[in-house]
């Protein structure tokens, strides 16, 4: 009973009609890496910004050491020395590395004085914890796996015991992540304590040393990480079992859907980053684009669907040329079949004020069926919401909740069942299974292959190199904007490593 | 996460918040008062009577209201597209130039409620087409909107003097206004609307366009909530990148927001043209089109809020006018102040006791939770 960090007794919490916390109770042992998993929206989220003074529960205690606190504010988290490693970051873009780690934690009102200290502090705590980052790199410069180590460094410079991240790995290339598991393992040793929340098992089996599991608001479970299995956490997570590996049978392509030629895209700076990349999508096939996070795979995307404009080359859809060096039209595109679901769900996919039937529409607004002359049909469009909402178990099942109400998950199925319902001819998929539970990526991955199968073309980019290995009949790497390969779905991770890594890449290119 | 702070309910964000912004406002426009020497109780006293006490000091402040809604409404729609129209100044300004134009034309042969709906469309007509331009730059040149609205307010300034002192006044006259218009050119009062409440209007200008301005905060609500080109204004206000990924034309829906917004503002001149003076003169507009900014904030941008927001800033204006005529060392400069305050903490200090009610709400609804609960065992 001595060594527990934190202990959770009877937290409780409504939004309003969505019971999102039911008196969990929680303990996590001193020193250890503990797991929290759980579907979309179990209150995973909740439960932690609670802990970090967020939102206060509506009735309960929380313990530190042994001792009652409460946490009004992350103020207060702090000062019980609780950290917590946002999803999306909460650093000041044009600042420094080491600007933003003190930012709030001055110390001194002579800066300079300030600066000097948290420069030790800082060379110390990389050592320790083998956290190496420039302190004066500016912070939009730095890829977000480092951006991620700035957010771990500023919880520690503030002495955090208790560490708390919330889906760290969802943005991360493999290497990043193994990095990030290498560190919290370097924190561990040191009597540190870490509570992580991830969709992805392999991570909980693999690092954690104990796992919670919710479901709909509640604790189901508390087990010992070496004493379970994939299996039975998924289907203590989902309450039934779940198909962890995809099936799926021969992809029988037909003809060739869009045609990309010769592409090339410049970025605002003019820096080239989409090379002169060339490929077909057949009807019938999926095609993986492989690679690590920022070789091209985003722009390429969006030159396709026509959000940015390309310097050169060609692409047709249906044998019909998309002017992606001019005004292409997005939902032009989409009238002649084009489906896209972008990777970022937040900025572009959704706009998170809306209501959730809004966000639905979003694209196709459009469409005969949600007008009435220049009016919105709004009963159409709430009733379409809803049969969606059903299909995709998108919950809570409200389409009038806002969308930023929806947990991560929930929010990119609303983004997947708008873009795939309406059955296109190809559908352009960037991250699909993005923060999504293990029973929510087995119910989108069937989708994919039955809308192949049905003879839609799809393409996939994704920096899982699982999901583009499970779903993909023809596997493309990008490297530095280029394709360096092309692979059948047998290739194996290290085959597909090495070429993602540019290594392999650079030969085949010069052969 | 993306609001620290724990939701609130409807009847608290909505009523609760505004109204302890308003009474710190007045607390503090209270000890300005307080400095000058004066009793801040009496002045209170005369601002309440002063716009509400007699059926007259109440048409005068719903004639101010009727203005303060038009440019308010503009403000909003431009706000719900990301723009910020500062020019509803100008737009209002130009709009008289249809007013007139449709009263001076016809006001002799035709009774009012035909030269009416033709001065209606001519008002929209000009703000619209003053409010194209600095659209229409931003959309294909990005010359930023609130810049170039802020110097066509200036233009339009010079263009109105131009146009009053050499082309509509007629000849002879020593003013810089239109002549005098016929009964065609001028709208009835709304004595009857009072009178049902037992109020007698005296000489206060409040007429139909009241009516209008109730119609247009009506079909404001239509078009941002119930219309595709709202629902476009809003995808592009919220989010410009989702605007693009849904194929909605930028520079388009800046240049038709900007139009719509500048035709609402041209209509405010209805009210000062036709409803009370009954001619054009120089500075009808009277800083009204700064005063919508201030509306379309507390308001919310919302035609809910908007009308109240308005009745507040009439009861200011008329209310104020009273003070410094019973008080004179308030002078309309202290009356200023007092709507500055009013600004300010129903405006931009919106967010200052959010935290605190937040927070006491918090409290409350722990604490009914610990009842329920012992209740329960
Ligand atoms: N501010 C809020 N207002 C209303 N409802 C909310 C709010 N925040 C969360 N919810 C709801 O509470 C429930 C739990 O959400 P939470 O974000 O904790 O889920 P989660 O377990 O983190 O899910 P995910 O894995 O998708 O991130 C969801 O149903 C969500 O819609
Ligand atoms: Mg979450």
């Amino acid at each position: 009973m001595d060594n527990i960090a934190i202990e959770l007794r009877g937290i409780d919490k409504s939004f309003g009609p969505v019971h999102a916390n039911k008196n969990i109770n929680l303990k996590v042992r001193k020193g250890t890496i503990h797991g929290i998993i759980g579907e979309n929206g179990a209150g995973k989220s909740t439960l932690m910004s609670i802990l970090y003074g967020f939102y206060q529960a509506d009735s309960g205690e929380i313990l530190v050491d042994g001792k009652a606190v409460s946490i009004r504010d992350p103020n207060a988290a702090i000062a019980a020395g609780i950290g917590m490693v946002h999803q999306h970051f909460m650093l000041v873009e044009n600042f420094t590395v080491l600007e933003n780690i003190m930012l709030g934690a001055e110390d001194s009102q002579i800066l300079n004085k300030g600066i000097a200290k948290a420069r030790v502090e800082l060379k110390r705590l990389e050592r320790e914890y083998a956290l190496e980052v420039d302190p004066d790199a500016v912070i939009e410069e730095l890829p977000v796996g480092l951006q991620q180590r700035v957010e771990i460094l500023k919880a520690l410079y503030r002495r955090a015991d208790i560490l708390i991240l919330d889906e760290p790995t969802g943005v991360l290339t493999p290497a990043e992540a193994d990095h990030l598991f290498r560190v919290l393992e370097q924190l561990k040793s040191q009597g540190k304590t870490v509570i992580l929340i991830t969709h992805k098992l392999r991570e909980i089996m693999a690092i954690t040393d104990e796992v919670s599991v919710m479901r709909r608001g509640e604790m189901v479970a508390t087990r010992t990480t070496a004493e379970t299995s994939v299996e039975e956490l998924a289907e203590l997570m989902v309450g039934r079992r779940v198909l962890l590996r995809v099936e799926k049978g021969e992809a029988r392509p037909g003809e060739v859907k869009l045609a990309v030629e010769g592409l090339t895209v410049k970025d605002g700076r003019g820096v080239t980053m989409v090379d002169n990349v060339s490929f077909n999508l057949k009807a019938g096939e999926i095609v993986g684009i492989a690679g690590v996070a920022g070789n091209g795979q985003s722009e390429l995307l969006e030159a396709i669907s026509g959000i940015r404009r390309a310097v050169s080359g060609s692409v047709h859809l249906n044998g019909k040329p998309i002017e992606v060096t001019g005004r292409a039209d997005p939902s032009d595109l989409r009238n002649r079949g084009l489906a896209h679901v972008p990777e970022d769900r937040h900025h572009v996919g959704l706009v998170l004020k809306f209501e959730e039937c809004e966000n639905a529409i979003l694209g196709y607004h459009h469409d005969k069926r949600y007008l009435n002359g220049v009016f919105l049909n709004v009963d159409a469009i709430r009733k379409d919401a809803e049969k969606r909402i059903a299909e995709y178990d998108i919950r809570p099942p409200n389409p009038r909740l806002k969308t930023a109400n929806f947990s991560g998950g929930n929010q990119q199925k609303i983004v997947l069942a708008r873009e795939m319902e309406r059955g296109p001819d190809v559908l352009i998929i960037g991250q699909p299974t993005r923060g999504v539970d293990v029973g929510a990526i087995e119910f989108i991955h069937r989708r994919i292959i039955e809308m192949r199968d049905q003879g839609m073309a799809v393409l996939l980019v994704s920096v899982e190199l699982d999901e583009i290995r499970a779903l993909s009949d023809r596997i493309l790497v990008m490297f530095a904007g280029r394709v360096v390969g092309e692979r059948g779905p047998d290739a194996t991770e290290g085959e597909l490593g090495l070429l993602m890594a540019g290594v392999e890449g650079r030969k085949e290119a010069a052969e | 996460m993306s609001t620290p702070y724990a939701k609130l309910p409807g009847w608290a964000e909505y009523g609760l918040i505004p109204l302890v912004n308003l009474a710190v406002a007045f607390l503090v426009a209270g000890l300005v008062v307080l400095l000058v020497g004066e009793n801040p109780l009496e002045a209170a006293y005369h601002l309440i009577n002063g716009a509400f006490g007699r059926g007259e000091y109440l048409g005068f402040t719903l004639y101010y209201a009727t203005t303060f809604i038009f440019t308010g409404l503009a403000v909003a729609v431009a706000f719900h597209a990301g723009l910020f129209n500062i020019g509803g100044e100008g737009q209002a300004y130009v709009g008289g130039i249809g007013v007139a134009l449709a009263c001076l034309w016809l006001d002799q042969t035709m009774p009012w409620f035909v030269v009416f709906p033709l001065a209606i469309l001519g008002s929209a007509f000009f703000g619209a087409a003053w409010a194209f331009l600095p659209g229409w730059l931003q959309a294909k040149r990005g010359s930023h909107i609130v810049i170039t609205t802020i110097m066509f307010n200036f233009i339009a300034s010079s263009l109105m003097v131009y146009l009053l002192t050499r082309v509509l006044k007629p000849l002879g006259s020593m003013s810089p206004q239109t002549r005098t218009f016929a009964e065609g050119g001028q709208l009835p009062k709304l004595d009857w609307l009072l009178a049902i409440f037992g109020l007698d209007i005296g000489t206060a200008p409040f007429n139909v366009s009241f009516l209008l301005a109730l119609v247009a905060a009506f079909c404001v609500w239509l078009l941002i909530w119930r219309t595709k080109l709202g629902y476009e204004m809003r995808t592009m206000g919220h989010s410009p990148s989702a605007a693009r990924y849904a194929g909605m034309s930028e520079s388009r829906i800046t240049v038709i927001t900007m139009m719509i917004s500048g035709a609402l503002a041209g209509m405010m001149a209805l009210n000062p043209i036709m409803g009370e003076q009954g001619r054009m003169q120089l500075d009808f507009v009277q800083g009204a089109g700064f005063v919508g900014i201030a509306v379309a904030l507390m308001g919310r941008s919302h035609p809910a809020g908007i009308i109240p927001a308005a009745v507040l800033f009439g009861m200011l204006y008329q209310g104020g006018a009273e003070i410094s005529f019973e008080m004179p060392s308030i002078s309309r400069d202290m009356i200023v102040i007092i709507q500055g305050l009013v600004i300010l903490f129903a405006g931009a200090l919106e967010n200052m006791f959010r935290p605190a009610i937040a927070r006491l709400f918090a409290m409350q609804s722990r604490r009914s939770a610990v009842v329920a609960q012992t209740k329960g065992a």
